[in-house]
């Protein structure tokens, strides 16, 4: 038998594309398969050579301080940060007029382009000394509950300060992301609401909303990673120990993973900066597994989720 | 319940352009009444404005009165939310919330109204919309699937099981069987002439075989020139329009020489 089957034509601008696009797309994945490489590689000497001082009770109970505060910190921001972008999506994409969203938009944006040194020295200069006396009052008041008791830090360079820079700093592209995504309800749908009778909330709670969950969540993951990853700020901002605690008023707080590189690293010799790239690679794993929960979270869904 | 809707001399503009002009009409209860026109002539516009649908868009406004019962829908105190409550509409195009199951869709209307209803409330109103829209057989197993996995005709039959679970008095279709094949059209039709059993029916439909299968009452609407409004050039007894109308210009378009 024969092969009768028409050959399909290929065109040359058709074969340069889908190679260039493929060689982007894998370009992707060997930077990350050589990051996650030197991790490792750099990471054994920390548990082969001799012992290091800092870490002297061993590798895990040295990083879990850190793991907790890398991941205290960036829930604290997200939990301020994500009712806000919300909020601040909304008001651009529903409530304001045309001119002024524009200009709110661009805000928005131009806080996104602040290098996070600038949001460094403005948490230790000004947001700590200004939270300073609302973090007594929270204290005194509310102090009954475990993470708002303690001893309040005199300097406001405390866990919950690092959580507002951090909320602050990832605002901009969960706002300007999650707008998007509101702006993309499909009208028929917002129509369908308000036909029903809906007043212009309950359009949003029915259309706007549920359709733009999945965004929501992608949105919260990207400030999440940004979170995480933080280094500057909070190596600036946090007055750091090495202990694991949910207050968030106090002058003790657990450092973040990056924050505790980048203070570690001038002075570390030998194998402690194996040590430290060993924790790096446990940022890299929790990043990971955030996105991971992120993508499932997303997934459960997929049949309700508006793209079909 | 249903109601008699009286339009006197409705003007409709979107900013300072009037796209219809001085409408004068009586739609009648318990009856079919169809809007028919070439594309462009403010049949849309005019039925989106009998549910204040039209003032969603920014600069939108009517002038002229309307009633419904003798009440004034556009009079200083109605709230808009109310009037959309009490009239449903069906759009072009089957717009299901598709983040919601088949059965939630039928209940997010009524939710508006009464957040907190029990089980069993639920289960009967979404059994008796469905089966008022002929859906029931259909998707009575499969309550709790999305309802953007159906068809394009059982979505629309799903907008107007909606529509109808609220028990308004008015239902507007606006175009409702242009997206679909000719065996869900003729679904919605059958729909349709069952539902202005309970309701007052508007439709707007492109389709005259349409207007002439289903409807009781049909108004011809037509504009002059593009930029010109969309005016009234005939409302009467749907077999008088199709078979001896007053009207040359409707003459014209329902015998198929223009439009």
């Amino acid at each position: 038998m024969t092969d009768t089957k028409p050959k399909a034509v290929r065109r040359l601008g058709d074969v340069v594309f889908a190679n260039l696009a493929f060689f982007a797309g894998v370009s992707i994945l060997a930077t990350l398969a050589t990051v996650a490489a030197f991790l490792f590689a750099q990471s054994v000497p920390a548990f082969t050579g001799p012992p290091i001082d800092a870490a002297s009770e061993g590798f895990f109970s040295y990083v879990l301080p850190f793991v907790f505060g890398t991941v205290y910190a960036s829930v604290i921001g997200l939990a301020i940060a994500t009712p806000l972008a919300i909020g601040i999506a909304l008001y651009i994409s529903h409530f304001a007029n045309r001119k002024f969203a524009q200009v709110l938009g661009y805000a928005v944006d131009l806080l996104a382009a602040i290098p996070s040194v600038v949001y460094g020295l403005w948490g230790i200069l000004v947001l700590a000394p200004f939270l300073s006396p609302t973090f007594n009052w929270l204290n005194e008041n509310l102090g009954w509950i475990p993470i708002f008791a303690g001893q309040v830090s005199a300097t406001g360079r405390t866990m919950l300060t690092v959580g507002i820079v951090l909320a602050i700093m990832v605002l901009p592209i969960m706002a300007a992301l999650i707008r998007e995504i509101f702006l993309q309800t499909p009208r028929l749908h917002e129509e369908a609401a308000l036909a029903l009778g809906a007043t212009r909330w309950e359009m949003i709670k029915m259309a706007v909303l549920p359709f733009g969950r999945p965004g929501i969540i992608s949105a919260a993951m990207l400030g999440l990673g940004r979170a995480l990853g933080e280094t500057m700020a909070v190596a600036m901002v946090l007055s750091p120990a090495a202990v694991v605690s949910f207050a968030v008023l106090t002058s003790t707080n657990s450092n973040t993973i990056a924050a505790n590189i980048a203070l570690q690293f001038p002075e570390a010799g030998g194998n402690y900066t194996n040590l430290l790239i060993a924790t790096g690679l446990v940022l890299f794993a929790i990043t990971m597994v955030v996105n991971m929960i992120a993508r499932w979270v997303i997934s459960r869904r997929a049949e309700f989720s508006g793209a079909n | 319940m249903s109601k008699r809707i009286e339009l006197k001399s409705l003007d409709v503009y979107y900013k300072a352009f009037l796209a219809v002009e001085d409408v004068s009409m009586v739609i009648e209860p318990k009856a079919i009444t169809a809007f028919i026109g070439p594309s462009g002539c403010g049949k849309s516009t005019l039925i989106r404005t009998l549910n204040r649908m039209h003032e969603v868009i920014p600069g939108a406004r009517v002038e002229g009165q309307l009633l419904m019962d003798g009440e004034d829908v556009y009079g200083p105190d109605v709230d808009p939310v109310r009037v959309r409550r009490q009239v449903g509409m069906v759009f072009q195009r089957p717009n299901p919330f598709p983040t919601m199951s088949i059965k939630d869709n039928v209940l997010s209307g009524y939710k508006l109204n009464n957040s907190r209803m029990s089980k069993a409330e639920a289960e009967e109103i979404t059994e008796k919309a469905l089966v008022g829209a002929n859906l029931w057989n259909e998707v009575k197993d499969r309550l709790e699937k999305p309802g953007s996995g159906l068809s394009g005709g059982q979505q629309q039959r799903l907008c107007i099981a909606r529509a109808i679970a609220v028990e308004p008095d008015v239902i507007l279709m606006d175009e409702p069987t242009s997206a679909l094949d000719p065996i869900s059209t003729a679904a919605i039709e059958d729909l349709a002439v069952e539902l202005k059993e309970h309701f007052t029916v508007v439709i707007v439909t492109h389709n005259m075989q349409q207007a002439s299968r289903i409807s009781d009452m049909t108004a011809f609407f037509n504009i002059a020139g593009s930029g010109l409004p969309g005016k009234l050039i005939e409302y009467d007894k749907t077999e008088k329009v199709f078979s001896n109308p007053t009207e040359q210009q409707t003459e014209d378009y329902v015998s198929g020489r223009f439009g």
